[in-house]
């Protein structure tokens, strides 16, 4: 489970070492926009060098490389791919064709450094009019992708809308991400809240991710991690309540029937299966009791 | 008998002043501090050259200073402390004569044995009445405690008292007394209050800072010192500061009444003595206004002399007394030998301040440091310039685990059986490397602009410059 992907400097090794102790589930090592160009060949050393010396921690790395686009995108992919990192993020990306070249060029590299085919997977970044509009197609297009993540800020200059907290703005974009990833079958993340100073905001803001059906949220301050990660983590009462549902349609079915009602209210399979989710998200965070 | 004149010429005149005497100042106003700025510009007014600077610290407020340097006025600097703008020009080799850097402790030492003589001590009051009674918590430019100008008042042949706060005699409380002091001026201001003290100081928001606070904080909870009585100091910088907001939960949960938090007092402590985690404060230096209030209104709060704080030829002294000191670090070498003195260019930037004399005397010192500071790691093999040495300092606090002095086996012991990640300082050093590879090391090879001598006397390094 990625309820928060934090994302670090790639050219600030002082964050770089500091990288897996604020709780992030994920995090995200940025060689594209924290890094300005003439850092950008300090910034792959050092993310090289960190990703070889924190192999053993547990958290999960994905790196952020330059767009296809730039010269500094093949550098970036081939200074990483040896040290085998979890995800890719490539930036700005607009539709399936560019996804086909990027997977074609780690696939390259994987086979030139003796990594494993298909091992580092894809989270591309999705931040363009375009790129939004064409969500399907990239999330479904290959098997490296393994979800998109929604950047608003560079969505919103490109749509000409005003950027503001509350995001009426990127509302369409963000139904139509988590549609796109749903009906593809892979991970779907939130725009970080950029008010570093906001705690409720980040907080509010995640919480209605949530509840849109995002997977988790990128963060950009390690300050939002624990309000990010509490948003997206199962509640006791949800955990209670799902443990019923499963025990209720239990009985159900060695009653011979396919729905019951609970508290009221009817429970069937879309409600099972989002009660079995649930618990699998929470176990798999170690939160203890969810089996029922 | 009159001493109050205002006239600061006359008093100069007065005071007896010539060439080649050495004059002092105190630092507790800090970078808002006028007085030195305005003795120095009337001594050369009149003719004086070949002066000695006598100064507990510099601030870069001081950098006129650096004319009368060029001008001859000032021909030689004994401080504990230089801010960066100052150090810059020391590096480049403006003074032709070493500065000498003391510790906070050794300074009044030096004096008290009479191996520095001040000729004539100008110290800057914020209030004073007509004989020379004096404080510094009333006034426009109230800095709290007149800690490091007491000694100066006690030991000086001639003592000027400089105040723009002028009080009805009998003035109390008054921490300079009037038997001490010759001379009373008025003058216009002494300094700006903006500059003086921070409106508060903060706890850093850093998380790194934060986590590297909550690790030493553990330290501290794990070392055996955690009993009734503990006492404590921390520097009111980044990380240190925020090792007190985790102590107390600590010796909360414990049930421990702590018997004194030392040094420059900041807010937080202030908070601490009223939720009664502490029985007294000692303070040699307010940092806030809160300290100032404080000390100014609850007798809990003492005002006490840089001889009391740190000297080591007192007959004994606050310091010796200390269980815990967090303190910080520009470089620690793997001798766990500490520099504050000069960056990693080799430019003086600082100075020990409190820094020697509370780690030597401490039961428990405690640097806290992130692994890097921009890109540079902070352990080296050797650092530029040894302001603390290593056998006064216990533990290294980063964010990647502590690391323990060879000298203090039980105590690495203990930490590591409480589960606190423990690692030798090799260790990391060498991640550290892993990130950045090895730098390489600068160490300036110019004439010798500064010597550091120890709180005890003996120069522990000498500083070179940097453009020879």
């Amino acid at each position: 489970m990625r309820r928060s992907l934090l994302f670090i400097p790639g050219n600030n090794p002082g964050m770089l070492v500091s990288a897996d102790i604020h709780g992030a589930d994920a995090v995200i090592f940025d060689l594209e926009d924290a890094v300005a160009p003439n850092e950008k060949d300090a910034a792959r050393l050092l993310v090289r060098n960190a990703l070889r010396a924190m192999r053993d921690l547990r958290v999960e790395v994905v790196v952020r490389v330059n767009p296809l686009a730039t010269d500094d995108f093949r550098q970036d992919i081939a200074a990483i791919v040896p040290l085998q990192p979890s995800l890719i993020m490539p930036t700005k990306v607009a539709d399936a064709d560019e996804v086909a070249v990027i997977s074609r060029t780690v696939a390259d590299a994987e086979r030139v450094e003796g990594v494993p085919a298909g091992a580092i997977g894809l989270l591309p970044l999705l931040e363009t009019a375009l790129g939004i509009e064409n969500a399907f197609s990239i999330a479904g297009c290959d098997p490296r992708v393994k979800g998109i993540l929604l950047g608003a800020e560079d969505l919103s200059s490109d749509l000409q809308a005003v950027r503001s907290k509350q995001g009426q703005e990127i509302l369409y974009a963000r139904g139509r991400v988590v549609m796109a990833a749903r009906a593809a079958g892979i991970e779907v993340y939130d725009t970080p809240f950029t008010d570093v100073d906001d705690m409720e905001g980040v907080s509010a803001d995640a919480k209605l991710a949530r509840a849109l059906g995002f997977s988790g949220k990128a963060v950009i301050s390690p300050r939002h991690v624990a309000a990010v990660n509490a948003a997206f983590t199962p509640t006791e009462d949800e955990i209670v309540y799902a443990r019923e549902v499963l025990l209720a349609i239990r009985e159900a079915e060695r009653q011979g029937k396919g729905a019951v009602s609970l508290r009221g209210k009817m429970v069937d399979k879309p409600i099972v299966d989002r009660a079995r989710r649930l618990l699998d998200g929470a176990r798999s965070l170690g939160l203890e009791g969810t089996e029922p | 008998m009159n001493k109050l004149t205002s006239n600061l010429a006359d008093a100069i005149r007065a005071s007896g002043l010539q060439s080649g005497m050495t004059i002092s100042f105190h630092h507790h106003l800090r970078n808002g501090d006028g007085v030195l700025n305005l003795v120095l510009a009337e001594a050369a007014r009149q003719g004086i050259r070949d002066l000695t600077l006598q100064a507990s610290s510099l601030f870069d407020v001081h950098l006129p200073l650096l004319d009368h340097i060029k001008s001859g006025v000032v021909t030689g600097i004994e401080t504990n402390y230089m801010s960066a703008g100052i150090g810059r020009a020391i590096s480049e080799g403006v003074l032709e004569k070493p500065v000498i850097f003391r510790s906070h402790g050794g300074r009044p030492a030096a004096i008290a044995s009479g191996r520095v003589v001040i000729d004539v001590a100008f110290i800057a009051a914020p209030a004073a009445d007509s004989m020379g009674n004096a404080n510094g918590v009333s006034g426009p430019a109230a800095c709290g405690s007149l800690g490091y100008a007491m000694p100066d008042a006690r030991y000086a042949k001639r003592v000027v008292v400089i105040t723009d706060h002028v009080m009805p005699y009998p003035l109390s409380p008054c921490p300079i007394e009037e038997t001490d002091v010759d001379i009373v001026v008025q003058v216009p201001s002494i300094g700006d209050p903006k500059g003086i003290v921070s409106g508060t100081t903060r706890i850093t928001r850093d998380p790194v800072g934060l986590s590297i606070a909550r690790l030493a904080a553990q330290v501290i909870e794990h070392s055996g010192l955690m009993k009734d009585g503990f006492s404590f100091q921390t520097g009111a910088g980044g990380a240190s500061l925020a090792v007190t907001e985790y102590l107390k939960p600590i010796l909360r949960a414990k049930g421990i009444q702590g018997s004194f938090g030392l040094g420059g007092i900041t807010g937080y402590l202030v908070d601490m003595l009223k939720e009664g985690y502490f029985a007294q404060l000692l303070d040699v230096q307010c940092f806030d206004l809160t300290a100032v209030e404080s000390i100014r209104d609850n007798p809990q709060h003492q005002e006490i002399s840089a001889e009391r704080y740190a000297s080591p030829n007192a007959r004994s002294c606050a310091v010796k007394s200390l269980d815990a000191v967090v303190l910080g670090a520009t470089e620690i070498d793997l001798d766990f030998n500490v520099n504050v003195h000069t960056d990693s260019n080799g430019y003086i930037m600082g100075g020990s301040g409190g820094h020697s004399d509370t780690a030597e005397g401490a039961r428990l010192s405690l640097i806290v440091a992130p692994l890097f500071r921009a890109r540079l790691p902070i352990i080296m093999d050797k650092v530029t310039t040894v302001t603390t040495r290593g056998s006064a300092v216990d533990v290294l606090v980063t964010q990647r685990g502590v690391a323990v002095n060879p000298r203090r086996p039980e105590l690495k012991a203990g930490l590591a059986a409480a589960g606190l990640p423990v690692l030798d300082i090799r260790e990391l050093q060498s991640l550290a490397h892993q990130f950045t590879g090895v730098p390489r090391a600068v160490k300036p090879q110019g004439r010798v602009v500064a010597k550091v001598e120890y709180p005890l006397g003996g120069i522990v390094d000498e500083i070179r410059s940097v453009i020879s």
